[in-house]
């Protein structure tokens, strides 16, 4: 094979610095002991953390944004399994419908949803439920559960299956002792992509939260349109912490270029 | 595909078990989608709110006032821009990466996806300190001697996040089609003496055009319908489409007119998406067809 010249690797680095800079700069000037926005050279310092926890309404955005994505992670790949079984095993007719409906979230503007279920909601009296809330993340990251369940569905050998059903094991038992357990690395993978989907989610999110319902991106948007001190640094480096973590579990479960690239 | 569904039992199998996502879905994406479209045509007025009725009123406003033009052709040319650059650089950074060997091609596959999974109000946070008055760039210019450049709140913030931001998926699809392509190919090609370029131009390009194409669709959309980065790298002054939705429903209230507005830019984003897709691969299978 060719080796990469010279001219392709300083563009790979100067690429590389790009994708970096915004999150390696939020990390440093998190751990700043000015009042300003500054990269701490010198000394650093732990004040900018401390602030956060002791800023309520970010914490309880911190917790609201918890507990809908742990919720709305879990119903999406509880819908996105049946889903995924009827779409990747059954011929039927409207397959291919269902398939695009429970993928259009990702070609419809999460914009374009927001203010869509802002109406629904203003029509259900449903502004302020964590429940709808909850529900219509549901709806977003659906997709990114479906599509690993597929793709797990798709790369499981049958063997196993039609020896268990030759050997007079019903379709039930066969579903819960082998398709289930040979499915499970694609659907905890689609369960950490959903949730992180969830976790993050802020076009749509802020159509839709109200004051005691503020999801943790929503509330930092808010934040930073008014002003930007060194507290959103730590908060986003605390997020940055939080994807690193998660990516680590991700890749070590599943394979994260698997996830990413949807290749299998 | 399996030979039980011919039987009738099973018949029912594929229903039931599409069934609670398929009515969580026509409740939360097709109904709300027809609401607002019905919600578009409905009068609004200053002090009583959202009237029955149907009028084409909001569209007509839109369609009549040059402020909503501009700020229509702003949004179409900063991701237009940001489609442009995404494939100036992704296209060659996803076949630099495809050429690396073993660990390191994994390694920084990672590096440039990850950003994906980090909140996008996270990223734009990041910009916002690297492109400010004192931020590292204008440091490194003054270095450089070019001197300081206003670019946060301004277009040149908006394109930068928004490149950095669709980058990954423009590198994602193209990276998929030259996962496709034999390496064998591109080697017998040089040994038969053709030109590293006429490698490029007759073996590789035509490999990712597919990638290139359904890369630029989907940067294209998730720009032109961006809200957080022209939020808060754009400023007040630099509307776009999705700033002016927002505004309409959450600071005018006017929602016939933001729902309007919200619809058009559905309509003209689905349409260049299908047009595009039709004429560009259309073009693409007769190309391949004939060679």
């Amino acid at each position: 094979m060719r080796r990469t010249g010279p001219f392709a690797l300083v563009f790979h680095a100067c690429v590389t610095i790009f994708m970096l800079a915004p999150l390696v700069i939020v990390c440093l000037v998190a751990f700043t002991p000015e009042n300003t926005l500054s990269i701490p050279w010198r000394s650093f310092s732990l004040r900018w953390f401390n602030a956060v926890f002791e800023h309520s309404d970010l914490m309880q955005s911190f917790w609201n944004s918890l507990g809908v994505a742990t919720v709305a992670a879990t119903l999406a790949v509880a819908l996105a399994v049946p889903a995924g079984i009827a779409i990747a095993r059954h011929e039927f007719s409207g397959r291919q419908a269902l398939n695009g409906l429970l993928l259009s979230p990702l070609i419809v503007p999460h914009l374009v949803l927001g203010v869509a279920m802002l109406r629904l909601f203003a029509l259900l009296g449903a502004r302020g439920s964590s429940l709808w809330l909850t529900l219509a993340h549901v709806v977003v990251i659906t997709p990114y559960a479906l599509r690993l369940v597929v793709a797990a569905l798709a790369g499981l050998d049958r063997s196993a299956e039609q020896a268990a059903l030759s050997l007079g094991a019903s379709h039930l038992t066969v579903f819960r002792r082998i398709t289930l357990p040979l499915m499970l690395p694609g659907i905890t993978g689609g369960w950490m992509l959903a949730f992180i989907n969830s976790f993050d989610e802020v076009t749509m999110s802020i159509f839709i939260t109200s004051p005691q319902t503020v999801t943790l991106p929503v509330r930092m948007y808010m934040i930073a349109t008014e002003s930007i001190d060194p507290m959103m640094a730590a908060v986003s480096a605390l997020m940055v912490a939080v994807t690193a973590v998660a990516m680590i579990v991700l890749d070590r479960l599943y394979g994260l270029d698997k996830i990413l690239v949807g290749q299998h | 595909m399996t030979s039980k569904a011919t039987n009738t039992a099973s018949r029912w199998t594929p229903v039931a078990l599409s069934v609670p996502s398929l009515a969580l879905f026509a409740l939360m994406v097709l109904l709300p989608l027809a609401l607002t479209a019905l919600l578009s045509f409905q009068q609004y007025d200053q002090d009583r709110g959202v009237q029955s009725g149907f009028t084409l009123g909001s569209y007509a406003l839109v369609l009549g006032d040059s402020y909503y033009y501009e700020i229509f052709f702003r949004t179409g040319w900063i991701a237009a821009l940001t489609t442009l650059i995404c494939v100036l650089v992704g296209a060659p950074e996803a076949y630099i990466l495809s050429r690396m060997a073993r660990p390191w091609r994994s390694i920084f596959l990672l590096v440039i996806l990850a950003p994906l999974l980090v909140s996008v109000v996270v990223r734009a946070f990041g910009w916002s300190l690297l492109l400010g008055p004192n931020g590292v760039v204008n440091q490194v210019f003054e270095l450089l001697g070019i001197g300081k450049a206003k670019m946060l709140y301004t277009s040149t913030a908006v394109v930068v996040a928004l490149v950095h931001v669709m980058l990954p998926f423009m590198v994602i699809p193209v990276w998929t089609s030259l996962q496709k392509l034999d390496p064998m190919v591109e080697n017998a090609a040089l040994s038969l003496n053709a030109s590293h370029w006429t490698v490029m131009r007759r073996i590789v390009l035509p490999q990712i055009t597919p990638g290139l194409l359904s890369g630029s669709l989907i940067v294209f959309g998730l720009s032109a319908s961006a809200l957080a980065i022209p939020g808060l790298l754009g400023g007040r002054r630099l509307k776009m489409v999705a700033t002016l939705i927002y505004d309409e429903y959450l600071h005018e209230l006017n929602w016939p007119l933001g729902a309007a507005i919200a619809f058009a830019l559905l309509v003209i984003n689905l349409a260049i998406m299908l047009s595009y897709n039709a004429v560009l691969e259309g073009a693409y299978a007769k190309r391949m067809g004939r060679s």
